[in-house]
């Protein structure tokens, strides 16, 4: 239903508020206070893999590849959203939209040669739609994501075509991007938000399709952000990716892009199979377009190859990296959704997963 | 010509022809007479069936087509907590909320106010997902959360007469809000008044916090239905239950059948009455041609081939009449779509003007009924022409066949009267009255078999007469001698003088009872009502601030509220008064009455709900209001009540409050002290009222409420007089054909009586002493059946159908008009017919038969 970086939109003004004004003759409603993201705030475990309700956005964002029995390759994505629009607070309602959580799943198959892909969405309450604090503990109807007292994350999203049923088992500490979890996405101080990530995951579990259950086994990537403000007013779009180095290193790299198409902001982080954690500032990142792939559906031209170079301590290295295949496009424009592409990449001695935003048309803010 | 060949096709269509090109009239009734029984059988069937599909697609606009629906017992609505329990059963793929409220802008505009979740909406009842202009597709930012933005259907917005982007104040549960029209419903159905709001909006400025009074819920593919329902079965609270497409239809269906079934029945009757019309025409023509037959007869022609004839003209009469009451009937039904609405009056679809439905498979199942009508109207005669002797037929005239001096046997009759009788006693069959209706159709045919017997009895009197005038007593021994004759003429008027005046004395009993009882149910000087009062009312510190107005002497705070207590029935209206057992009968008009034990809660039922539920006066009954979900009450009578066709319990005030908590009331009924203007009263106590509460509240004296009580009475039976006075005209013109047609065939014996000396002036008021004798036994006959019908109307269709009891009223005016008319009718038919026939040259007439 929404990428991760169009959940910004929802940061935008909306209309909402003088409309209860004139609901409730007389006296002012109440707007969502929203807390900021500060640096030197210190991340804690396991109650930051919960909730943090307060918060405009957030995001659990499991990314990875499968392998099935027979030795093909899946992309696979699940990954769930909470949002705190800005209603009336004073709502006694426990329909009050005050929190929002959606999820989406998609599954890259090449045989398929598409993204096959479902979502859901609901008002928090009565249980069927939560995102609880304390740990990693959400549920959305029939889907769920959430983290066993052994630290296993547990994840189910079913769908018409396909059903994911898989865990997720850490085999790396935690990864705090920008500083100790607090990361920069504009050139604002308060454009930013905490971000940490669990790369390599050792992921087993079954992949449902056409009624046939096949058990699969594979590496996935969990990405955590929460915020209240984050793009700068010029974005209109969004490049990120995350590699799973075979060494075990992690690269992790996004651009904020502008109209023309130039970089806004940049960042990311390279930890290498050693441990060492290089940040990336906004020069340290520069993505390049090696192949366009254009979507027969939407005409939309996607930077599907691409040469992704970080600054490291040793010098500039280059990643190149390219699709599992070309039509990853995810459009949910049917069910009143954004357009966008996400995928299941290679780079030599690594795989991960790429998104591209705002290539359909800007993203509406 | 070979001996068993029948009839040539040349020889029967000259024998036919000649016959109709002589007697064009005659022909041209009997095959309108078919023509409107088909016609009116064909349009009541096509504007009910136009109905029910109307109503049926309204039906699924509301529930949004989710696959089943949990509704409310009452508008109360039943506790949220509800609605995780049905979204995470077996076989749901998805529940989706609403709150659901009956509300009104601030021009007094009426409709549906629905909150819903549009993110549950969407998946469930798309048709209720709101569309702003300019937006193609369903709006996924965070405007879809706009708290005070109202989405209306077609019709609430045409009625409403504003652009989007108005504000408009909307009137629910006594609270007032003001809402901003965001935009419009493009797949509600017309028909529907239907807003849309936000559920917690709908919760918060309505007063409905942690209720609800409805669960959409889409099943997942596959799902086993019985299954899931059981298993949702299970989970709700008295104050819910589970109402599919099905059974909101049969609901409908139900509420509307027995009316149909009625209307259905008075078009069946019309044409009946058709049928003994064509039995007339072609008795006439057969007598008529008797010496034709006879000749025919007698050059061979077997009495298989002269049935055979007869058979064929009244397949003919019945063919063309059917064909044309086709046409008639299409017609008929968009006329009546048009005037009248789906329901033809009757008050059941609210839904206005449906599309006229066509059903080409019921078009000719009442249109063979018309040719099976024809041929059985045309049998008699038939049989009758094949078994005449060929040499007395040859020489005969318009009399009687048979021997004038052995008088005819009503056994047949009896035994059809004695077995309608026995069938009025029956059961409704799948909750209709069909035993009833199959009694008054025995009860017919036995009175119209009847009919030459009771000619006799009737004309016997006048025979003892000393001295009457020559054209009396020739008028007398002429109804004497051919009783058979005077008994063809009368059918068609018993037949229908009958049916109208069943219809007449049911009607007027119906309206003097009603009348009766809103005199009864409406004791007080002015009445209030919070209209839609959903979980709202008066406090009981308003109340008593009302009370206290001296402008009023007393007054009596009552509530009322739906309660469904079975699935697949319409609710019942639960209301709370004061109901002091020793004055009740002051109050209620009871037909039955019980004691119960000491300290019970006494319930007192309406009949139909008595009837419905099969309840007595004594008896325990389970309602399920109260905090542990149920409450035991005792029947402590029955009373008579036409308001709430599917049932009312009233229980005491102090009661109902003590039972539910609810100290809030919706209506007041109030005694003014004297000299105060109903007026004044009205605007005191709306000073008293919040504005939201005074703007949805109305006052009526009970002279006003009789008067719309009436007119809806009158309104819902205007289809009844309407297919009655069809009834009648048609029966009327057919006693008039049928003596023009029997005085020409007279013209010989007219011929005799000038030639023995009697005047031209004196066979004219033969005439018409014929006539009006036969009017009079006609007329004494139609009311005698009638009232015996009516019986049965009023003691067995009416309680079958819609659980109601009644006290008969005999209609005497409209007994007198009927009777005069019918004299009066007759003889002038009789007189005009006979003008002609008489005019000829005596001489030349006699002539005829030498």
């Amino acid at each position: 239903m929404f990428s991760r970086r169009q959940l910004l939109a929802l940061t935008a003004p909306s209309l909402l508020l003088p409309g209860i004004a004139a609901s409730q003759r007389g006296d002012a409603p109440v707007p969502p206070t929203y807390p900021q993201v500060r640096p030197g705030a210190r991340l804690s475990f396991p109650a930051d893999h919960g909730s943090h309700p307060e918060f405009r956005t957030e995001w659990w964002y499991v990314t990875g590849w499968l392998r099935a029995p027979d030795g093909a390759d899946l992309g696979f994505q699940v990954t769930f959203f909470r949002s705190r629009p800005q209603v009336d607070q004073r709502n006694p309602s426990a329909f009050a939209p005050k929190q929002i959580i959606f999820a989406h799943a998609a599954l890259s198959d090449p045989g398929a040669g598409r993204l096959l892909h479902d979502q859901r969405i609901a008002r928090a309450g009565f249980g069927l739609a939560e995102a609880r604090s304390g740990d990693a503990d959400l549920v959305l109807d029939d889907w769920s994501l959430r983290r066993d007292p052994e630290g296993l994350f547990r994840t189910h999203a079913g769908a018409q075509e396909f059903a994911l049923d898989l865990v997720l088992a850490p085999t790396q500490p935690i990864l705090l991007q920008g500083q100790s979890g607090y990361s920069r996405k504009g050139p604002a101080p308060e454009q930013a938000s905490y971000y940490y990530s669990l790369p390599h995951l050792k992921v087993s579990g079954a992949v449902t399709r056409a009624g046939r259950r096949v058990d699969v086994t594979g590496e996935a990537w969990l990405d955590r952000e929460w915020s209240s403000t984050l793009l700068d007013a010029r974005a209109v779009g969004w490049d990120w990716v995350g590699l799973n180095l075979d060494d075990g290193g992690a690269l992790t790299a996004f651009q904020v892009r502008d109209e023309s198409g130039q970089a806004v902001w940049t960042g990311g982080s390279l930890r290498d199979a050693a441990g060492r954690f290089t940040e990336f500032g906004p020069r340290d990142v520069r993505f390049t377009t090696r192949r366009l792939w254009r979507s027969p559906r939407t005409n939309a031209a996607y930077p599907v190859e691409r040469v992704v170079e970080v600054r490291l301590p040793g010098g500039m290295r280059a990643f190149s990296i390219r699709p599992l295949f070309d039509d990853q496009e995810l459009d949910s424009r049917a069910s009143g959704g954004p357009v966008y592409w996400e995928g299941a990449v290679r780079t030599d001695g690594g795989r991960g997963y790429l998104e591209l935003t705002g290539y359909a048309g800007a993203l509406t803010l | 010509m070979p001996p068993d060949r029948a009839l040539s096709p040349t020889l029967l269509r000259w024998m036919m022809l000649g016959e109709w090109r002589a007697r064009p009239s005659r022909v041209v009734l009997a095959i309108m007479a078919i023509a409107i029984g088909v016609a009116l059988g064909l349009a009541v069937h096509i504007v009910n069936r136009s109905a029910l599909d109307e109503f049926a697609r309204a039906v699924r606009t509301v529930s949004g087509e989710s696959d089943l629906q949990i509704h409310a017992v009452s508008p109360a609505g039943f506790p949220e907590g509800l609605y995780p329990q049905v979204a995470r059963a077996q076989g749901v793929a998805m529940a989706s909320p609403v709150v659901e409220l009956a509300a009104r802008t601030d021009t007094g505009g009426q409709f549906t106010l629905l909150g819903v979740d549009v993110l549950r909406a969407a998946a469930v009842t798309p048709s209720l997902i709101g569309r702003r202009p300019g937006a193609d597709t369903f709006d996924s930012s965070e405007a879809v959360f706009q708290a005070d933005a109202l989405f209306l259907s077609q019709d609430a917005f045409q009625a409403l007469g504003r652009p989007v982007g108005a504000r408009v104040t909307v009137t629910a549960a006594g609270r007032s809000a003001e809402l901003q029209i965001a935009g419009t419903l493009p797949a509600a159905a017309s028909g529907q008044a239907l807003g849309v709001v936000d559920i917690a909006t709908a919760q918060w400025l309505f007063g409905q916090i942690g209720q609800l009074q409805r669960l959409d819920v889409r099943l997942q593919e596959g799902a086993d239905r019985a299954r899931v329902e059981n298993e949702l079965g299970r989970l709700l609270p008295r104050a819910a239950e589970l109402v599919t497409a099905e059974t909101e239809a049969r609901r409908s269906d139900n509420l509307s059948r027995a009316y149909r079934v009625n209307l259905e029945m008075l078009a069946m009757v019309a044409l009946l009455t058709g049928g003994f019309l064509v039995y007339s025409a072609q008795s006439l023509s057969v007598a008529r041609r008797r010496p034709q037959f006879a000749l025919l007869r007698v050059l061979g022609l077997k009495p298989r081939g002269m049935l055979r004839q007869v058979l064929i003209e009244g397949a003919v009469l019945g063919v063309t009449g059917a064909g044309l009451g086709i046409l008639l009937g299409v017609g008929l039904a968009a006329l009546a779509l048009n005037l009248f609405g789906g329901d033809l009056g009757g008050g059941y679809f609210a839904a206005d003007r449906p599309r006229l439905v066509f059903t080409p498979v019921a078009a000719v199942v009442i249109a063979s009924l018309g040719l099976i009508v024809a041929l059985a109207g045309s049998l008699l005669p038939a049989l009758e022409a094949s078994r005449a002797q060929a040499a007395v037929a040859l020489k005969a005239g318009a009399g009687d066949a048979g021997d004038p001096r052995r008088a005819p046997m009503p056994w047949i009759s009896v035994a059809l009267l004695g077995a309608g009788a026995l069938a009025a006693f029956g059961p409704p069959v799948g909750g209709l009255p069909l035993l009833g209706y199959l009694s008054i159709a025995l009860m017919l045919a036995g009175g119209v078999g009847a009919m030459p017997w009771l000619a006799r009895v009737l004309i016997r009197p006048l025979r003892r007469l000393r001295n009457p005038a020559p054209p009396v007593a020739l008028a007398v021994a002429r109804l004497w001698g051919a009783p058979r004759q005077a008994a063809i003429a009368l059918c068609g008027i018993v037949a229908s003088t009958s049916l109208m005046v069943a219809m007449a004395v049911m009607v007027t009993s119906f309206r003097g009872s009603v009348d009766e009882w809103l005199v009864q149910i409406l004791p007080s000087d002015v009445y209030m009502r919070i209209e839609d009062a959903t979980g709202g009312g008066i406090p009981p510190e308003v109340q008593a601030r009302i009370a206290a107005l001296p402008q009023l002497e007393a007054v009596d705070f009552r509530q009322e509220a739906p309660l469904r207590l079975a699935p697949d029935r319409p609710a019942v209206r639960l209301i709370a008064r004061e109901l002091d057992p020793a004055t009740i009968k002051e109050v209620l008009p009871l037909v039955a009455r019980a004691d119960i034990p000491v300290g019970a809660v006494a319930a007192w039922v309406s009949e139909p709900m008595a009837d419905i539920y099969r309840l007595k006066a004594g008896q325990r009954l389970t309602l399920p209001i109260g905090s542990g979900g149920t409450t035991q009450v005792w029947v402590a009578g029955i009373w008579r009540d036409y308001s709430n066709q599917f049932g009312a319990v009233a229980l005491d005030s102090d009661d109902y409050t003590r039972i539910t908590g609810d100290r809030l009331r919706s209506q007041a009924a109030m005694d003014l002290a004297s000299g105060v203007r109903p007026r004044a009263v009205a605007e005191a106590i709306r000073e008293l009222l919040p504005p939201a509460v005074a703007r949805q509240t109305d006052f009526a004296e009970p002279r006003n409420l009789r008067a719309v009580a009436l007119q809806i009475f009158d309104r819902s039976f205007a289809v009844t007089y309407a297919l009655e006075a069809i009834a009648i005209v048609v029966g009327l013109t057919g006693v008039a054909a049928t003596f023009s047609a029997q005085t020409l065939a007279r013209r010989k014996e007219f011929g005799m009586l000038r030639h023995v000396g009697v005047l031209r002036r004196q066979i004219v008021l033969m005439l018409a002493t014929e006539g009006a004798l036969l009017g009079l036994v006609g007329a004494v006959a139609g009311l005698a059946l009638g009232v015996a019908m009516s019986q049965v109307l009023i003691h067995v269709v009416n309680p079958q159908s819609f659980h109601w009891t009644m006290e008969t009223r005999l209609p005497w005016g409209l007994f007198t008009i009927l009777t005069l008319a019918l004299a009066v009718t007759s003889a002038g038919a009789a007189v005009l017919a006979g003008r002609g026939a008489v005019s000829s040259a005596a001489v030349q007439a006699v002539r005829e038969d030498w």
